[in-house]
């Protein structure tokens, strides 16, 4: 019987490793349209107006010519740079000592304080602009604080960027210092050096593409972030400013795109050090090397607690406040609690509606997105086909980070309502609302996959091969279930950004696909104050909620299926 | 594989549902608006109520968004009317050919301004709503800071730093504001007065809306903008006077007009002759004191009864004409050296 057999199983085996091959191939083809239908052509639909006039005709550069003949409008690239620089370099000491406690220290409550931390993560950055205002504007609580200075204006940017920024700061160095080789302190210890100097040629370089990473990241955040400058900036110009009021304020589409092609510029560069510096970045952790765990130290963990707790106080304080206001009648003439402010029918005849437009617009981004960019991932990680079309993929994916949401907003509507474009029957529709946000947060999704992907061992597709199962097979038998968790995090990533996204999402909602995150914006700016902040406080409980599911579930389905990963 | 067709049908069952629209008898007439929140729901059910089998689904935003996004949809236009938006945007519109050529019926017993001067016709006014000063009475008692009558008074020294007003390349109200005070001063003493505001100025906001809401909540003591945002605060419990400052003012008119290209163009034409009737009319008055109809006087609470006779002799056409040009001298004036202060 298997000498019968065999000779056609094993010609089903070459078929089906054709198959692979061919539904490889058509993967990766699919993969790289997906990507320029996404990102590449509505990007392209916008930034091609810069070398255009106002009447559509092609004009070179004269666009550019006359940016940087404005000294107004060049102003504002120096302005962008140094607050982004002086943002950067706050963030990035505050966020580094806080991943230390957590990480090196032996301190109490580590998981209640990385909470904490995160926290600014899952509000709309509107909410902390608005209790910027209300605990230092000129009828602040802590006004006194600034000694005169004023809120709106580079100071305030500074701030609330600083404060939005550093839960992303956070996130990355935690992983850079969680990883350490025992071994080097010991020698240290054992060679009797200073702490000082342990800290300077031990931890440090083993963190520094952490620290790298997480610069480029805060910077990019902070030159492209326009709700913040918009709303506290006060007159200070900065790039993105410029954009809105290009685009917004007088409806020139062509200055708007070459700020918004200069706005690529720093993030593109940062991207390609980024690049160098992953490159020379070496293995830390040899398969010998022993994990570090920290040892207590009475005066050194009181301190790391007392540092992480003031820093703490302030993020739950920022947060606190936005959330008091909600319940509040009229800031600052009449502080009775109310629950008025939550009957959003008074302030706007959609109601409640765009927050259950928001739940369903993020979860099923969370659900589309983290299907296609996952398998998306995958095909660029794992497979050898097309190598061409792979790394074509891979710049794609790696571009929205750098690109500004008004941006990419308009390029929507210029690339998905073209006449000549079959796919503008979706325009208006919730689905490109959808399409929009995985675009928008398609590069922090895309690496988290490729790190997860990357962790697995190759040999697994080999092994498939030679036992001639199906790659597909593979994928979805011992990927997928290995990497669950990673894809967890993908999904909530994709779900608590959905949620807060306003940026690019303020151009293509329709009637009946009102976001939550828009609501708050018109709220804000009818001057219901107190309703954006009762909106933006549901926005807040409502992602935290996703997150405490998603570390149910773990808890629940993974910590068993994942036992494989401790010894 | 079953599981696989299975999980691609859900799939697509749940992209069609969400790209069809819902069905319903009543033909969907899509208007793009910068009407206040509040004000959509009356205004939706009157129209509906006025024209039988229509339903009006509203796209509204601030003005600058609605414009921009009417203008980059342009090739392939997605609003069948517009109602409820700034004339000065509606003439950018009707420039650019975008606007279909209709005279609503009763359209000629309208105040002249109110109505579209060039040929073809194509927009009508509705109401107008006015530049004005909002004072915030509470923080001002705390400075010993009088009311200002005048534009005059804006400029005086004890206002340093506590005035706010729309940042004109940011917002049209900005720009309305600048081009008012250039046609009723003149451009040389425009200039010069602005040159003195500037002085005081905290900061130009780049919404709008904001100068009256920052000035409401006392973060200022006076705000520039447009009324309606005043008079709102100031009924939600605002120590705020809304001031019109005795020269006169600028001010802005919102109009409506049908989207040329419109698959609904007998529905939007019978909507477009209800925006003109006078009950219509009475609905405007509602919330402005300036409506386009003679005869109808319905000053909202805490408006300022004067409104109408303070108006400026304002010309759109030459507004849009030179908005460049005075942007322009206005950056090289106010911004070029906006270091923070």
């Amino acid at each position: 019987m298997s000498v019968v057999l065999v000779p056609r199983s094993s010609a089903l085996a070459a078929f089906r490793q054709r198959m692979d091959a061919v539904t490889i191939r058509i993967g990766v083809l699919l993969l790289v349209a997906w990507l320029f239908i996404i990102i590449a052509l509505p990007l392209w639909a916008l930034l091609s107006k810069g070398f255009e006039n106002s009447s559509g005709a092609f004009v070179g550069l004269d666009n550019f010519v006359t940016y940087f003949s404005t000294p107004t409008l060049f102003n504002s690239v120096f302005n962008s740079f140094w607050v982004a620089l002086l943002a950067t370099a706050i963030v990035i000491p505050l966020a580094f000592g806080y991943a230390y406690a957590l990480t090196r220290s032996c301190m109490p409550f580590k998981g209640l304080f990385y909470a904490i931390a995160l926290l600014p993560l899952f509000a709309p950055s509107l909410l902390s602009a608005i209790s910027l205002i209300y605990l230092f504007g000129n009828q602040g609580v802590l006004k006194t604080l600034l000694f005169g200075h004023t809120i709106y204006g580079p100071l305030g940017i500074v701030i609330a960027q600083v404060f939005y920024c550093f839960p992303h700061a956070l996130i990355i160095l935690m992983t850079a210092l969680a990883l350490a080789d025992a071994r080097l302190y010991e020698v240290a210890d054992a060679l009797g050096t200073k702490p000082s100097r342990v800290f300077r040629t031990v931890t440090l370089p083993g963190a520094k593409y952490g620290l790298v990473n997480a610069a480029f990241v805060v910077f990019t955040l902070v030159i492209t972030d326009f709700g913040i400058a918009k709303v506290i900036g006060g007159q200070f110009n900065v790039l993105a400013t410029d954009a809105y009021k290009q685009v917004v304020g007088q409806q020139n589409f062509s200055m708007g795109a070459v700020v918004g092609m200069i706005l690529l510029v720093p993030a593109v560069v940062a991207f390609a050090i980024d690049r160098v510096v992953q490159r020379r970045q070496v293995a830390l952790l040899s398969a010998r090397a022993v994990p570090l765990q920290p040892k207590q130290q009475g005066l050194r963990d009181a301190a790391m607690t007392a540092y992480v707790a003031c820093l703490a106080v302030l993020i739950i304080g920022v947060l606190g406040t936005a959330v008091w206001a909600s319940f509040i009648v009229y800031w600052p003439y009449n502080l009775a609690l109310t629950l008025k402010n939550y009957d959003f029918g008074t302030f706007d005849a959609a109601g409640w509606s765009p927050y259950f437009n928001s739940i369903k617009m993020a979860a099923l981004t969370a659900l589309i997105g983290t299907a296609t960019i996952f398998t998306g991932a995958y095909l660029v990680e794992k497979t050898r086909a097309n190598s061409i079309g792979r790394s074509i993929a891979h710049l794609l994916a790696m571009l929205p980070v750098a690109v500004p949401g008004l941006v990419l907003g308009l390029g929507y509507v210029f690339f998905f309502n073209a006449k000549w474009n079959p796919l503008n029957i979706f325009y208006g529709t919730m689905l490109v609302l959808v399409v929009n946000s995985i675009a928008h947060f398609y590069t922090v999704a895309h690496i988290t996959a490729l790190t997860a992907l990357k962790q697995i061992d190759p040999e697994f597709e080999s092994v498939s091969a030679s036992l001639k199962v199906s790659i597909w097979r593979t994928f979805r038998r011992v990927t997928v279930p290995i990497c669950m968790p990673a894809i967890f995090d993908i999904a909530i990533y994709m779900f608590v950004n959905a949620l807060t996204t306003v940026s690019a999402v303020i151009f293509l909602y329709s009637p009946s696909t009102k976001l939550a995150s828009v609501a708050i914006v018109h709220m804000d700016e009818a001057g219901f104050t107190a309703g954006a902040a009762a909106m933006a406080t549901l926005i807040l409980v409502t992602a935290l909620a996703a997150k405490l599911l998603h570390l149910a579930l773990n808890r629940l389905f993974f910590f068993r299926a994942q036992a494989w990963r401790t010894r | 594989m079953n599981r696989f067709i299975n999980a691609a049908v859900i799939c697509l069952a749940v992209l069609a549902g969400l790209v069809t629209p819902a069905a319903s008898q009543k033909t969907q007439l899509n208007i793009y608006t910068s009407l206040e929140n509040d004000q959509l729901a009356p205004f939706k059910s009157a129209i509906e109520a006025a024209v039988p089998g229509v339903e009006v689904l509203w796209t509204r935003d601030s003005t600058g968004v609605i414009t921009a996004r009417f203008l980059a949809e342009k090739d392939n236009p997605r609003a069948d009317m517009v109602l409820g938006h700034a004339a000065t945007a509606l003439l950018v519109f009707e420039k650019a050919g975008l606007l279909e050529t209709y005279k609503p019926a009763g359209v000629d017993a309208l105040k002249p301004v109110f109505r579209d001067s060039n040929e073809p016709y194509t927009w009508t006014g509705m109401d107008a709503y006015l530049g004005v000063i909002c004072f915030n009475t509470a923080e001002a008692g705390k400075d010993k800071i009088k009311a200002p009558t005048s534009w005059q008074d804006v400029i005086k020294p004890e206002f340093k730093g506590k005035v706010v007003m729309p940042h004109p390349a940011s917002s049209g109200t900005g720009y309305l504001m600048v081009g008012g005070w250039l046609q009723m001063m003149g451009e040389d003493a425009g200039w010069k007065f602005m040159d003195a505001l500037h002085e005081n100025i905290a900061v130009y906001t780049h919404s709008g809306s904001a100068p009256c809401v920052q000035a409401a909540k006392g973060e200022r003591i006076a705000g520039i903008a447009l009324d309606m945002r005043g008079a709102s605060e100031k009924t939600k419990g605002a120590p705020l006077d809304v001031i019109i400052p005795s020269e006169g003012t600028g001010w802005e008119m919102e109009a409506f007009g049908i989207v040329k290209g419109t698959k609904n163009l007998e529905l939007a034409k019978k909507v477009a002759d209800w925006a003109a009737t006078k009950a219509a009319n009475e609905l405007y008055s509602k919330t402005y004191a300036v409506v386009a109809m003679p005869g109808i006087v319905n000053y909202p609470p805490n408006y300022p009864a004067t409104a109408e006779k303070q108006m400026i002799k304002n010309d759109f056409g030459w507004m849009a004409e030179n908005r460049e040009r005075i942007l322009k001298e206005w950056s090289r004036r106010y911004e070029a050296k906006a270091a923070p202060k």
